[in-house]
């Protein structure tokens, strides 16, 4: 759990993404850096229109950066083909949305199943896995119920099953509380928290919520395209990169 | 997972399979019957005999008035000397005539001919005799009926030995000719064979319409049209006769026909091509509708390609069901044709394989363009979009 290992989990260096919305060009991102090590536990928190939704799809390799290097588990991206960042989102990288996204007509069970159909993994240990994850989220019992028979903090523990049946070595969970009551939004964080602590897998989390980016140790705060404030800059910069946190 | 996504949208997925139904539908239909057709049609040609030349004077076009006869008895005689065995040469006066018995009378088409038919063509007897050379050669006034002139002049009775009238002449029945149906849409059933030299009397002409020439083997056949042709222009210079064979008329025929069932199925194949396009629409709202799923998809590892194949095989699967149900029903109706109607129908495999093949690739032409949108659909967007 040191950020101190030769590959750290995510690796930015001074990213930007520039849109064209209808023929203006709209700057997302001016500029960031970042290291998040192996299994840390991160919030990036900003208002709406900050940035941070772009900087996670970035992360995620959802999208590519119009400038700046990108270390996923220690490879480059942009060097990537689309087929081939889609088998490292496959492989290295879980999500969790807001809006849940689970299939509708499909089980728990076959939704969490999803990511190792990409991956080629055979019927009966998809089934072995999605049955291990959904029982690692305390849904054991809800194996072939579909979406619209579960509260939504059981889909957003589905989703969490889904984001993890690959073993990912990082898990975007982006305002994963924001559609959940207290009571459900506090037990999907503690799962985030309880995966984070046993399994090691990194954790980084979107929200504008104070009180859910609480129970991260290390905050960035994203405002206008850039960090305003890395609480864990110290820690992540300890190496040969240089401060994330250069917008303050 | 296909199937799934057909299953949900149950009732649009029904719609849209009926348009490719109804195109493979009319395709295995359209060709049974064009197939059936032309089936008949070389079965008629065949059904007549083996080896067979027919001589008519003047040119055998399509559309060119018929020639008036110049041929007589004599010239039999002579195409008789030129193809070296009598036996081998028949001929055919005919007349279109009221025949009477009783009260009961029936138009009937009466043929002068001569006891070398049957050395040519295949005409069984059901009962009684054939036409002799007696009867020929003597003028004899008897008379081979077709096989629905007898059910209808003389019902249950046995005609063999009674009289009949024809044009007011009295004949006597020798023979009754077995079942042998049409040719070329003219029932064979309702003819009244009668010697030709009878004919010609009773007619009060001295012509015959046409001669008829078996040739020994399928390689004498050409030859010996030839040779024919050749001595009757000898005979009649500056007169124009045609001679031509079964095979020659299978291969007219067959063409004709042949490019007729084309043009049907042509016609059909246009119902399928606006069934084909039907998919390819309710397969863009599908894409449109689940852009989320795509993003959501892609987000999760999908390559663009197992996107592309996702929805190319969803398309594949609707116009292939569309396709199969098509043939079922296709087979079906054209079964039902020819037991109710006239009209024959013969469902070849071929057309059953093509029209399944087409659907097949209906759907995945029709279908690569939206499985492409939906393969090229950004996650980000793709996830976005509500």
């Amino acid at each position: 759990m040191t950020a101190a290992a030769p590959d750290a989990a995510l690796e930015a260096v001074d990213l930007t993404r520039r849109y064209q919305l209808d023929g203006i060009a709209v700057e997302a991102l001016r500029g960031v850096s970042l290291r998040i090590g192996r299994g840390e536990f991160v919030a990036i928190i900003g208002p709406s229109g900050s940035g941070k939704s772009t900087l996670m799809h970035l992360l995620g390799c959802l999208d590519r950066p119009t400038s700046g290097r990108l270390r996923v588990n220690g490879v480059e991206m942009s060097q990537l083909s689309d087929t081939q960042l889609a088998e490292l989102r496959n492989k290295t990288i879980g999500f969790v949305f807001q809006s849940f996204h689970l299939l509708a007509r499909t089980t728990a069970l076959e939704n969490v199943a999803l990511p190792l159909v990409y991956r080629g993994v055979g019927k009966a240990e998809r089934r072995s896995r999605a049955r291990a994850a959904l029982e690692a989220v305390g849904l054991g019992h809800r194996m072939e119920h579909r979406p619209s028979q579960m509260s939504g903090g059981e889909q957003q523990r589905v989703a969490i099953a889904r984001a993890l049946v690959g073993e990912p070595k990082v898990l975007l969970a982006d305002e994963p509380t924001g559609n959940l009551d207290t009571r459900n939004g506090a037990e999907v964080m503690a799962i985030l928290d309880r995966l984070n602590s046993d399994s090691g897998v990194a954790v980084v989390l979107v929200t504008h919520e104070p009180e859910v980016a609480g129970h991260a140790r290390r905050q960035i705060h994203v405002r206008d395209g850039l960090i305003e404030l890395d609480t864990g800059a110290q820690e992540s910069a300890e190496s040969e990169q240089r401060d994330g946190g250069g917008a303050g | 997972m296909a199937l799934e996504a057909l299953r949900v949208n149950r009732m649009r997925s029904v719609l849209t399979m009926f348009g490719v139904v109804i195109g493979v539908l009319a395709v295995v239909i359209l060709v049974a019957v064009g197939t059936g057709a032309k089936d008949a049609v070389e079965k008629e040609i065949s059904g007549l005999g083996t080896n067979i030349i027919l001589v008519v004077p003047g040119r055998l076009t399509v559309g060119a008035a018929p020639t008036q006869s110049k041929l007589n008895l004599a010239d039999v005689a002579y195409v008789r000397r030129v193809v070296g065995d009598p036996a081998k040469v028949t001929v055919s006066l005919q007349s279109g005539e009221t025949v009477r018995v009783g009260g009961t009378e029936a138009f009937v088409t009466v043929v002068g001919t001569d006891q070398n038919l049957t050395n040519i063509f295949d005409r069984p007897l059901d009962k009684g005799r054939h036409l002799s050379g007696t009867d020929v050669d003597t003028r004899r006034r008897v008379a081979v009926l077709g096989s629905e002139v007898a059910d209808k002049l003389f019902g249950d009775l046995d005609p063999i030995g009674r009289q009949l009238t024809i044009s007011g002449a009295r004949f006597r029945v020798v023979g009754v000719y077995a079942k042998i149906g049409q040719t070329f849409g003219v029932s064979r059933d309702q003819e009244v064979h009668i010697p030709v030299t009878t004919a010609q009397r009773l007619l009060g002409i001295a012509r015959v319409n046409g001669i008829a020439v078996g040739a020994s083997g399928p390689d004498e056949i050409e030859p010996l049209q030839s040779r024919v042709v050749a001595a009757l222009t000898d005979r009649y210079p500056g007169e124009k006769f045609s001679a031509v064979t079964q095979t020659q008329l299978l291969g007219t025929i067959g063409s004709v026909l042949g490019m007729l069932t084309g043009v049907l199925a042509a016609i059909a194949g246009i119902s399928l091509l606006v069934g084909g396009v039907g998919v390819s629409n309710i397969m863009l709202v599908s894409v449109r509708e689940r852009t989320r799923e795509i993003g959501l998809r892609k987000a999760l590892g999908a390559r663009q390609r197992d996107v592309l194949t996702q929805f190319l095989i969803e398309a594949v699967l609707l116009t292939t069901i569309g396709g199969v149900i098509g043939i079922l029903l296709g087979v079906g109706g054209a079964l039902a044709i020819q037991a109710l109607t006239p009209v024959p129908a013969s469902v070849t495999w071929w057309s059953v394989a093509l029209a399944f093949g087409v659907s097949a690739a209906v759907g995945v032409f029709f279908g690569v363009a939206p499985a492409r949108r939906a393969g090229r659909l950004d996650p980000v967007i793709a996830l976005r979009a509500e």
